[in-house]
């Protein structure tokens, strides 16, 4: 009976996706590269920019500077002449603020390890829309970073500093990266030093750099037709300027393994335990994905939310995941619990790891797992945002434009010894990163 | 399995910070909106209600199941018995084993979870569209089957409280914002957190879930809402099919309970680890009642737009950017609910001010609106963001079955949606003026202030940030 559903929905899910998800391609003159979906349902529209502008460019002793950079793009817009012979007129940033407001657009963006992005939503309606295109491509590209304004978000980003290092849960994630990535870009921690030695210089050489036409990654979707969506992409990147190529990063190594415990006087204790694993590329991609639903991602079915909290009541939340990213991100196993049991669910899940480790998914576990994720794809891309966000790492990750119409056969074709082979290469147990903040008898 | 708190505070990014000025995410659909939505409405012989919302953009639906039972119906000794309740919702039925249920939804392909708030439980699953049928099946099965083992009621108890240490006990701003309901409120039940008080948590018992599920837990007292790929008739019938012969029970009757004028500024302090101090004030403010008749409500809603509901709104501009008092600042107002309501305000102040200068530059804001009112521009301007906000709802199915559900369950039909919408459109600058001149009185106002403990000495290592990186 099951297997009947199951034969149904892969055939239309795939329709679905087919249909649906038509990612249009092409790379401007500018060597900006475009990912578009035109999707007329609703008159709205969702764009992203992203550059390899993310922390894992930070100059060693100014880590924080790419978060800087990219939280000031409205802080202010200068006044600018371009090449066509016209000239824009400065803005302040309650003048961007107001702009954006009018036109009723909702602005994101942000840095992660290695993206920078900026990001807006807009109604699709001719006018609101070239309005926002229009501040959102000056603000990109000609940010004025008045200096009063950088001396004013300097002291709200170490506000905010000191504030996470009172946080149990902070702390041990600051520890786990700075463990698992030593002196590698991954594992530099904005300080309170590093923040306070970052000059408006600094922040207009990275934007000037690392904000450029030939690495910009667009990714669109909403109520436009291709053409317009060209016309958009290059409004968004005709003022930026060409970029040199940027160093290579030094390569992640394998940690030795290593544990460490920290005081604190929160009334449970934070354990993290994983380590360097998984890069986009990866061809144990989809193999670790999997194998990762049954170990510690499948919510409330996973063997680590069973035998952490619905076995022995230890903690709320017990899960695992594997992050991928440009090099190796981490695998991490997570829990809380109240103190004095710290080790106690330590223990299980070091063993629920270990055991999953050396023997794989049961076969029904794998059915399981594969039940749900195939079963449950469709609900992956049923709405702008889920789909804007896939083709923008699709863009940026230089993933294969198949890679969603594929997923499912990526999937059903895994067998338990694939994700156990993968499993053992990845996870060596004796170089994990344990931390545990909040640990008794802990040194603070 | 989480306890909803209404936004009152927007922790969000900048970006999300819109959705904030809806309640609205909670309240509208223009008439041009209408032609891309349908919405259809049925009652069962039993009582239970169900509201279908069809989206065919993809083949896939939300299921959820609305009971009328939140933490404004407990009694005190038992506070936190809805949400644990809802835990024990997954531990089992007459067919199912624990856990079972969630297992059968992620087979399906689903996801699946449940929330608590004030003043309601819900449950949900997203699936793929033809998987509806079978998570309406369970969902009927433990409206009416559900078996209370006391040996899994102690493991989850275990469970609850380690949710109550990682999101309230060991959070500064959880431990302020209990201290502020349990102040603001006297009599009200609102005084006391959805997670409840650790004390009855620890002193509950498997009988007190189970009472509970008997009192409450009936399709006479539930809003099932299923929105996405589907046809409305044709979940009538499943719908007829597996609730239909639930019987309806005799709901009891909850006394008023209603809180005492409030004659008199309080104040509270918590001291907790942190780094800065943190301040939270509240008014109380009327709540939605009559969708014709109150005013304040929807001129409340865009007093705290005109405050906090943009990047250049009053708050951010003034006290963040450019007089520099605060780190971040807040203003809050929901007007839909079953209870007593609040209008908050709140921030962090900077390293070089203080509570004490926050708090007076905060009041002097609404103030400076009570004497010399908004401008038209300032109210069109938030006005645009509620309108754009109902067509980025509907990028949601999910979010749309909520704003149905939250809305019914705290007593208004979904069917009033547009006309609130049309309500608060029509709010003049006027009528903001003059809930800032009628409601921001001491007397009606409670004030909680966090007085951030040093952490023991930190070992001698670069200290770090989270959030930007990560």
């Amino acid at each position: 009976m099951l297997k009947k559903f199951f034969i149904v929905l892969l055939l239309t899910t795939s329709s679905f996706a087919q249909a649906a998800l038509k990612i249009q391609h092409w790379v401007l003159d500018n060597g900006a590269r475009v990912y578009f979906v035109e999707n007329r349902t609703i008159p709205m529209l969702d764009v992203n920019l992203d550059f390899d502008a993310g922390s894992r460019r930070d100059p060693a002793n100014k880590a924080g500077l790419a978060s800087l950079t990219n939280g000031m793009f409205a802080r202010g817009i200068a006044k600018a002449a371009l090449p066509d012979g016209g000239v824009e007129p400065a803005m302040s940033e309650a003048d961007i603020s107001d702009a954006i407001a009018d036109t009723a657009a909702q602005r994101g963006g942000g840095v992660s390890a290695d993206r920078g992005s900026v990001s807006i939503r807009t109604l699709s309606s001719l006018v609101e829309r070239e309005q926002s295109i229009k501040l959102l491509a000056r603000l990109l590209a000609h940010p004025s970073f008045p200096q009063d304004l950088f001396e004013r978000d300097k002291a709200r980003t170490i506000a905010s500093i000191r504030e996470a290092l009172t946080r149990p849960d902070a702390i041990a994630s600051k520890a786990f990266w700075r463990l698992n990535y030593g002196t590698h870009p991954y594992g530099a921690e904005a300080t309170v030093e590093s923040v306070q030695a970052t000059t408006r210089e600094d922040l207009v050489r990275f934007h000037r750099e690392h904000y450029v036409a030939n690495r910009a990654v667009v990714a669109m979707i909403g109520d436009i037709t291709r053409a317009e969506a060209d016309e958009i992409a290059k409004e968004l990147t005709r003022r930026l300027p060409q970029g040199a190529a940027l160093p290579e990063l030094p390569k992640v190594a394998a940690p030795a393994g290593a544990e460490q415990r920290i005081a604190h006087p929160a009334s449970q204790a934070h354990i993290l335990f994983g380590l360097p694993t998984l890069a986009r590329s990866d061809p144990d991609f989809f193999a670790l994905t999997v194998g990762n639903y049954v170990l510690g991602g499948g919510g409330f079915v996973s063997r680590l939310t069973r035998e952490v909290r619905e076995k022995r009541g230890l903690a709320y939340s017990a899960y695992s995941y594997f992050n991928p990213m440009a090099q190796p991100g981490p695998y991490m196993a997570g829990l809380q619990t109240r103190k004095d049991q710290a080790d106690d669910a330590l223990k299980v899940m070091r063993e629920t790891i270990d055991s999953y480790v050396c023997n794989g998914p049961t076969e029904e576990e794998l059915r399981a797992a594969k039940d749900n994720l195939i079963g449950g794809f469709a609900l992956r891309i049923d709405n702008n945002r889920k789909i804007l966000d896939h083709i923008a790492n699709i863009g940026f990750y230089e993933m294969p434009l198949d890679y969603l119409d594929t997923w499912t056969q990526q999937v059903a074709k895994l067998s338990a010894a694939d994700i156990r082979a993968a499993f053992q290469r990845k996870l060596v147990m004796d170089r994990m990163i344990t931390v545990v903040v909040g640990a008794e008898g802990a040194k603070p | 399995m989480v306890i909803l708190r209404k936004n009152l505070f927007k922790h969000l990014p900048r970006s999300l910070a819109m959705l904030q000025i809806a309640l609205l995410w909670a309240l509208f659909t223009p008439a041009w909106a209408l032609a891309a939505t349908d919405t259809h409405e049925f009652r069962l012989a039993n009582g239970l209600k169900l509201i279908v919302k069809e989206d065919h953009r993809a083949p896939t639906v939300v299921n959820m199941v609305w009971y009328r039972a939140g933490s404004v119906d407990e009694l005190s000794g038992t506070t936190g018995v809805a949400h644990v309740l809802e835990h024990m919702m997954f531990k089992g039925t007459k067919k199912l084993k624990p856990g079972e249920f969630s297992k059968r939804v992620a087979e399906l392909g689903g996801r699946d979870n449940a929330f608590t708030s004030k003043d309601y439980t819900a449950y949900h699953q997203q699936v793929e569209r033809s998987r509806l049928e079978q998570v309406m099946a369970l969902e009927a099965d433990r409206m009416q089957n559900l078996n209370m083992d006391p040996a899994e009621f102690a493991k989850e108890i275990k469970v609850v409280m380690e949710e109550r240490r990682l999101r309230t006990e060991d959070k500064p701003l959880s431990l302020l914002r209990e201290a502020l309901y349990a102040t603001a409120f006297v009599a009200s039940p609102y005084r006391h957190p959805v997670v409840g008080w650790m004390d009855d948590l620890q002193n509950m018992t498997a009988a007190d879930a189970l009472a509970w599920y008997q009192r409450w837990y009936a399709p006479n007292n539930a809003v099932v809402v299923i929105a996405g790929d589907v046809d409305p008739q044709q979940v009538l019938k499943l719908a007829e099919k597996h609730f239909g012969a639930i019987p309806p029970k005799t709901l009891p009757k909850t006394k008023p309970q209603q809180e005492p004028i409030q004659n008199g500024i309080r104040r509270v302090n918590v001291k907790a680890p942190a780094e800065n101090p943190f301040l939270m004030m509240a008014y109380k403010v009327p709540r939605l009642l009559d969708i014709e008749k109150d005013d304040d409500p929807y001129a409340l809603e865009l007093l705290a737009a005109v405050l906090d509901g943009y990047d250049n709104a009053r708050l951010p501009a003034k006290l963040v950017r450019t007089d520099r008092i605060a780190n971040s600042v807040d203003a809050g107002y929901d007007g839909i609910g079953r209870g007593p309501t609040l209008f908050m305000l709140a921030g962090a102040p900077t390293k070089d001010s203080s509570i004490e200068k926050l708090e007076a530059a905060l009041r002097a804001e609404i103030v400076r609106i009570a004497q010399d009112g908004v401008s038209e521009k300032e109210l069109k301007r938030v006005k645009a963001q509620v309108i754009a906000g109902q067509i980025y709802k509907r990028d949601s199915v999910f979010g749309q079955a909520m704003e149905i559900g939250s809305v019914e369950l705290s007593g208004i039909s979904h069917k009033q949606i547009d006309r609130m919408i049309e309500r608060l459109s029509s709010i003049t600058p006027q009528q903001v003026q003059a809930v800032a001149q009628k409601y921001f009185s001491d007397d009606q106002l409670t004030v909680a202030t966090l007085t951030p403990l040093p952490l023991p000495a930190q070992p001698e290592r670069a200290p770090e940030v989270q959030g930007l990186r990560h």
